[in-house]
């Protein structure tokens, strides 16, 4: 049988691989937005297990909800990117510091 | 009997609006003629109702008309009571306020202010029966800040003078003040009570009795005493009481007119009226009572004194106004409330009577006021003389005439009276008596006899007013003559009050009074063997001798008493105080709390400082914005770093 | 037993896969290994008696969501070589940081389990259970108002990408429906009176 902590050990080391490409690729906002998705599979992973364990039907509601936030997040963030694209010519994260203080 | 109240009520504040709101349209004719119109409607249906009160015995009327407002059991009404005192009052309100609606006519005749002028007589009419004719604590201070308000628009009418507006300020401010102790003898009895309806507090008056005024942890005051006391302050700054009577001889700045209507007949007698109406809450505090005696019968006669030596017609008549409500009070204090409103009454009718011929004398010396440039007036003005000296007469007390009987009565009350201070009030009121004579005569001599000191300009052009100028002086003339002879005994010994004026037991010196008064001609007769009578005509042989007859005395006396006459002149220092201590510390303080507590504190520290809090912090935390994504994502995972680590630290 | 060691395999390629998609150097092979990871978590989350999900994650992710990644980097006229210069230069703080968030977590879940004791195994389901079923029951009853208002998240998300992206181009034909209907007869029409004439 599977365990709960194999399950939530599996979500965390995703969750940190998703980290450090946030570090890696910090140059590319492609990457980047990759990465956060794959930071939210990691969350749903603990949402999921946890439904199952604890036969608590909710937490996959949420999952639902996160999966529907996270399709729109994708949707403006590419959206917005590829205006972005339109005016700089270039996606490079380190152009893009126009709210610097 | 309820629409005719209405009607006395708000007939004048119709006037008012019509000629005030619609002055352009209705024009200079039309703003008389309506304002006069709704006076003396009001006047002719004043005068049915006391006839009723009268002759039919018609039963006193108490009630609602309308009611404001009901909140946590407490009501708040507007409402009537008419019983004989509100009926006497009316009476008189609204008969003076006629006279001097038609001498207006005269008067004001090449005013550019007109309709603005009659519009506002016409409110401050109703202003003052909405106070008398009250029937609760919130209507009377309505009336009560009504004909302040007004009073204060007529001090001020002449608004490009600069003294005018000063005055105006000035009788504003120390009316605050005075409202002030007004506002919390009003809360004090809610408080007590429970309710602003007379009736209610009236009956209920032993609660107040039983309680007590927390003024620190140590002193305690008896809830009596306190709400008595607070009221009077009211009654103090109203009908300018020392030493809250500044601002009465500076508001001579106004019209004649309105000194006559306004600072002597009608709103400066609201504080005694006041106090006579509250008589079942002052009978029960001896304490209060003997507050209001000392300080009427210091400002009887202080403030006649000062009459003395003033040389401005209209401010004579004022100071002697001071000097005759200071009489008034001084009944009040010795529980003869029904003698104070008597002399009220007979006061409203030759004051006004005095006011209006000193204008008349004013217009005839095309606005001098000065008596040192007049005199020898009597015969190119006869009527006015004529007036003028039934005027005088009664304010001296002159054996026959009204003033004798309301003035003779109150002195004798204080007389029997055994309340603390009567033996001082006695003395005051007595010498008041002489004052009085001395400086009425010293008036009349000096303005209608003796030298022709104008000069040859106005002395050509000297002519007798107009006749809307001369009948009400005669109309006034007439009760200010007789008018005693027929009231004296209802109002004083009678029971005319009865109902409306509550004496207890022990304080009934009127009817000691009343048990040697055995009808008015007795009392005239009997009055020519006592002191006061004497006493006044002394004041005004004095009077004669130093002022028309060996006019280098009054020079003379006037030498060796320099002191006394600079002390005179200087009103005792009363302008000096309130204008180097009281306005200089307020406004020391105002500055003070401006400069420190405003600027400093508020502006710079609070306001801009947290401006400036702000601009600093976000300068210093602009180094932590580079605007590169991978610094905020980076915060964002220290953070969720540091949230694992309590975590791990927690359990 | 069998799905227990289905889980370590899918879950080996998963993290296999996820880390290719932080260290290849072309967006598009990581979108694609990033469609490889959502493959494997949908099969992880049906081992985990979660079928609704693993095939919504499936169909969403992999059917709208990777394919609209993958058009906008194809699209883009991305420079991948400005992108390969310093792309290791914090691998020791990547490391570092993912490192001690493994580590944090496993702690967290391993070593002080966090009142987990008694989650050491599942429930059993009950005889004909249906995921769908059971989910859907609750979200159209006590989640009906959420659902909704994540419809319309939705719906303002795809009119929000349009407007964003959208672009009005000079000399385009277009028509402009509200002047269309609000034409009135006499700004097309001019009526024009004049007396009649005899022919010639």
């Amino acid at each position: 049988m599977i365990s709960l902590s194999a399950v939530l050990t599996l979500s965390g080391i995703l969750f940190a691989i998703a980290v450090a490409g946030v570090f890696l690729n910090r140059k590319n906002i492609i990457v980047l937005l990759m990465c956060i998705e794959l930071m939210l599979l990691a969350v749903n992973f603990n949402f999921v297990a946890f439904s199952r364990f604890l036969g608590d039907i909710n937490g996959q509601i949420f999952v639902f909800f996160i999966l529907t936030v996270a399709a729109a997040e994708a949707a403006i963030g590419l959206a917005i990117l590829v205006v972005l694209f339109r005016e700089r010519r270039s996606i490079n994260v380190e152009d893009l510091d126009t709210l610097q203080g | 009997m309820q629409p005719i109240y209405l009607t006395i009520a708000l007939a004048p504040l119709l006037a008012a609006m019509v000629a005030g709101l619609a002055g352009r349209v209705v024009g200079r004719a039309g703003a008389h003629s309506i304002t006069i119109l709704g006076v003396a409607v009001s006047c002719g249906l004043s005068l049915y109702v006391l006839w009723k009160f009268l002759f039919d015995g018609m039963a006193v009327f108490n009630g609602p008309v309308y009611t404001w407002l009901v909140s946590d059991g407490l009501r708040l009404e507007v409402g009537f009571l008419i019983d004989n005192l509100s009926a006497m009052m009316m009476v008189v309100v609204t008969f003076v306020s006629l006279m001097v609606h038609i001498y207006t006519i005269g008067y004001m005749h090449d005013d550019a202010g007109y309709q603005r002028f009659f519009s506002y007589i016409s409110l401050f009419t109703f202003s003052m029966l909405m106070l008398v004719m009250s029937n609760n604590f919130m209507q009377l201070f309505f009336g009560w800040e009504a004909v302040g308000v007004v009073s204060y628009l007529l001090i001020g009418f002449w608004y490009t003078r600069p003294t005018a507006i000063v005055a105006n300020l000035k009788a504003f401010l120390v009316n605050r003040v005075g409202d002030f102790g007004f506002v919390l003898g009003i809360a004090a009895v809610l408080k007590f009570t429970g309710s602003m309806d007379y009736a209610t507090v009236f009956a209920r008056s032993d609660q107040i009795v039983g309680g007590y005024v927390q003024i620190t942890d140590a002193i305690t005051w008896p809830a009596i005493t306190f709400t008595c006391i607070c009221l009077f302050i009211g009654a103090m700054g109203k009908s300018a009481q020392m030493p809250l009577h500044v601002w009465l001889p500076d508001s001579m700045e106004g019209p004649t007119p309105i000194s006559a209507l306004i600072h002597a007949a009608t709103m400066v007698t609201a504080g005694i009226f006041m106090v006579a109406r509250m008589s079942p809450l002052f009978e029960l505090s001896e304490t209060a009572l003997s507050v209001v005696l000392i300080i009427g019968a210091t400002t009887a006669l202080f403030m006649g004194l000062l009459g003395v030596v003033n040389n401005d017609i209209k401010r004579v008549v004022a100071y002697s106004t001071l000097s005759q409500l200071g009489y008034m009070t001084v009944a009040l204090g010795v529980s003869a409330y029904s003698a104070g409103i008597f002399h009220l009454m007979t006061h409203a009718f030759f004051k006004a009577l005095l006011f209006l011929a000193a204008g008349s004398v004013i217009m005839a010396m095309h606005h001098e006021q000065d008596m040192r440039r007049m005199g020898g007036l009597g015969k190119y003005l006869p009527i006015t003389y004529g007036t003028f000296l039934v005027g005088s007469l009664a304010l001296i007390g002159f054996p026959g005439t009204s003033g004798f009987f309301s003035k003779d009565a109150l002195i004798d009350a204080v007389h029997f009276s055994h309340r603390a201070g009567s033996g001082y009030a006695y003395f005051c009121v007595l010498s008041g008596v002489f004052i009085t004579a001395l400086y009425t005569f010293r008036m009349f001599f000096m303005t209608f006899h003796g030298k022709e000191r104008m000069d040859h300009h106005t002395q050509q052009h000297l002519h007798e007013s107009p006749w809307v100028v001369t009948l009400p002086l005669v109309l006034l003339a007439i009760p200010s003559a007789i008018v005693g002879w027929f009231t004296v005994k209802p109002m004083l010994f009678g029971d005319f009050f009865n109902g409306a004026i509550k004496v207890l037991p022990g304080h009934t010196v009127l009817v000691q009074v009343g048990e040697e008064f055995h009808g008015p001609s007795a009392f005239v007769f009997n009055a020519l063997q006592s002191v006061p009578v004497w006493l006044a005509f002394m004041g005004v042989g004095t009077a004669w001798m130093f002022f028309l007859r060996n006019p280098e005395w009054a020079k003379s006396a006037e030498r060796s008493f320099k002191w006394l006459q600079t002390i005179l002149l200087e009103k005792y220092g009363f302008d000096w105080f309130n204008e180097h201590v009281i306005v200089a510390g307020s406004r020391l303080l105002g500055g003070g709390l401006w400069r420190i507590g405003d600027q400093t504190l508020i502006d710079d520290g609070l306001v801009n400082g947290s401006a400036r809090a702000v601009g600093w912090l976000g300068s210093v935390m602009r180094y932590a914005q580079s605007g590169y994504l991978y610094h905020y994502a980076f915060a964002m995972i220290l953070g969720l770093a540091s949230l694992l680590l309590w975590l791990i630290w927690r359990t | 037993m069998f799905p227990t060691i289905l889980f370590f395999v899918f879950s080996a390629v998963l993290i296999s896969a996820a880390l290719g998609v932080i260290l290849v150097r072309n967006p598009v092979h990581s979108a694609l290994l990033l469609v490889l990871c959502f493959f494997n978590s949908a099969v992880i989350w049906i081992l985990l008696d979660a079928e609704f999900l693993g095939i919504v994650l499936v169909l969403v992710y992999v059917g709208a969501v990777m394919v609209l990644f993958l058009f906008v980097v194809m699209m883009l006229d991305v420079n991948l070589e400005e992108f390969r210069s310093g792309l290791t230069d914090y691998w020791p703080l990547a490391a570092a940081v993912a490192g001690f968030v493994v580590f944090a977590i496993i702690n967290v879940i391993v070593v002080k389990h966090l009142g987990g004791a008694s989650l050491r195994s599942a429930p059993a389901l009950a005889e004909g259970y249906s995921n769908t079923r059971a989910l859907g029951t609750v979200l159209f009853t006590r989640y009906a108002y959420a659902a909704e208002i994540a419809s319309t998240i939705l719906l303002v998300a795809s009119v929000a990408a349009i407007v964003l992206t959208l672009r009005r181009r000079p000399g385009g034909k277009l028509q402009n429906i509200a002047q269309q209907v609000a034409v009135r007869a006499r700004d097309r029409v001019r009526i024009v009176k004049m007396t009649a004439e005899k022919r010639p």
